[in-house]
């Protein structure tokens, strides 16, 4: 029962996830993450393709793209990735530096190499192969970042900022998480 | 001012997110596979006073309604939602706590990251169709909608004090998450 080392009880971790939650709403706005995957790929692809983003004084942001996705309500996205410092980037990153610091004074860490590459229950049934774990994480990320975009945001942003509103998305999301999740955690990790 | 606020809210966030025990996928496996529920009861907990504060701050006016963001019900939000379940199992990461967890040290969390703007970058490329083509981006119910009254911009479903509501949703999630017990398997 003991392996939550540097975590905190459940009532009290809760207090103070709702207490970033809700900073977020009181100063600026709900918390979401997802978003900034697409806004770094399209950083990127921007340096390689110059024309992916460009300004257009017709568009609501005064940006657009040739791509659909980037030039969604009036280049919102396009405008996002062509100045990244903005709130919601520079968030994500404070959010690494967060866990960071957390994690340099007595939070939550790989105990061990191993554990550094795959948590217990991974090597537990798979077995200790850094190479299949890396490449099932990777699959894995794909496919996260694929469905947090076609639902319009993800664990942050979907359900716990949307189900504290009481966003009917919010549940919607949560309903198709776990109605997937569940069911296959219970079949790929048997062994315990 | 705003990026200070940035750097503040997403420390305080990551600091939190690390300590409620979601950057560690052995946490997340034993969630789902129901052989400690301790996470989940933190994420109820969290959920359901963050209800509270927030319905009676909005009450009372110290929390500004302008700064509500209800995101769309649509189809692909349950299909995105069941997609992300699947690899959320797999790698015990979702969007946020992949990447906090990378900045643990943990380097599967890496190879999640990396994948993670693969598959970003494919639904970038996919979107323009799958709009086009399915109907998936039908909206529910009307899309931007919450379930109690916020008093901002957006509509609501249920028609009784918003206030009310918000709260009383909040104590049930309190009530779920003491009610689940630390493990069931």
């Amino acid at each position: 029962m003991c392996k939550y080392k540097g975590v905190l009880p459940w009532a009290l971790g809760g207090t103070l996830l709702a207490v970033a939650f809700l900073s977020a709403v009181l100063f600026v706005k709900p918390i979401g993450v997802s978003t900034q995957f697409v806004i770094a790929d399209a950083a990127v692809w921007d340096v390689i393709n110059p024309d992916i983003i460009k300004e257009n004084t017709e568009s609501k942001t005064g940006y657009s793209s040739p791509n659909a996705y980037l030039n969604k309500s009036g280049g919102k996205y396009a405008k996002n990735a062509a100045n990244p410092l903005n709130y919601s980037f520079v968030f994500v990153l404070a959010m690494m530096f967060g866990a960071y610091l957390s994690s340099k004074i007595s939070g939550d860490k790989p105990e061990s190499n191993q554990e550094s590459i795959m948590p217990k229950a991974w090597s537990d049934n798979f077995g200790t192969s850094p190479k299949k774990r890396f490449i099932w994480a990777f699959i894995a990320g794909f496919i996260v970042l694929f469905g947090a975009r076609l639902a319009g945001g993800c664990t942050s942003g979907h359900m716990m900022s949307g189900m504290m509103q009481t966003s009917l998305s919010g549940y919607l999301f949560a309903l198709g998480l776990f109605a997937t999740s569940i069911p296959l955690a219970i079949i790929l990790y048997k062994k315990r | 001012m705003e990026l200070y606020l940035a750097i503040a809210l997403g420390t305080l966030f990551g600091f939190a997110l690390n300590r409620a025990g979601a950057t560690n996928p052995e946490n997340i496996i034993n969630m789902l596979r129901f052989t400690d529920l301790r996470l989940m009861k933190t994420i109820l907990f969290a959920i359901g006073l963050s209800s509270i504060v927030l319905f009676s701050g909005l009450k009372l006016g110290f929390i500004d309604a302008g700064h509500i963001s209800i995101k769309a019900a649509y189809l692909g939000v349950v299909a995105g939602g069941a997609l992300l379940g699947v690899g959320f199992a797999i790698a015990g990461y979702c969007p946020g706590t992949g990447l906090a967890a990378l900045a643990t040290g943990r380097k599967d969390a890496l190879f999640f990251v990396l994948g993670g703007f693969a598959g970003a970058f494919a639904f970038t490329l996919a979107y323009g169709w799958l709009k086009a083509n399915t109907s998936l981006f039908d909206s529910i119910l009307g899309g931007k909608v919450s379930l109690a009254e916020t008093g901002s911009k957006y509509e609501h479903l249920i028609a009784i004090d918003g206030t009310m509501l918000g709260i009383l949703l909040g104590l049930a999630f309190i009530g779920i998450a003491i009610a689940v017990p630390k493990s069931l398997r």
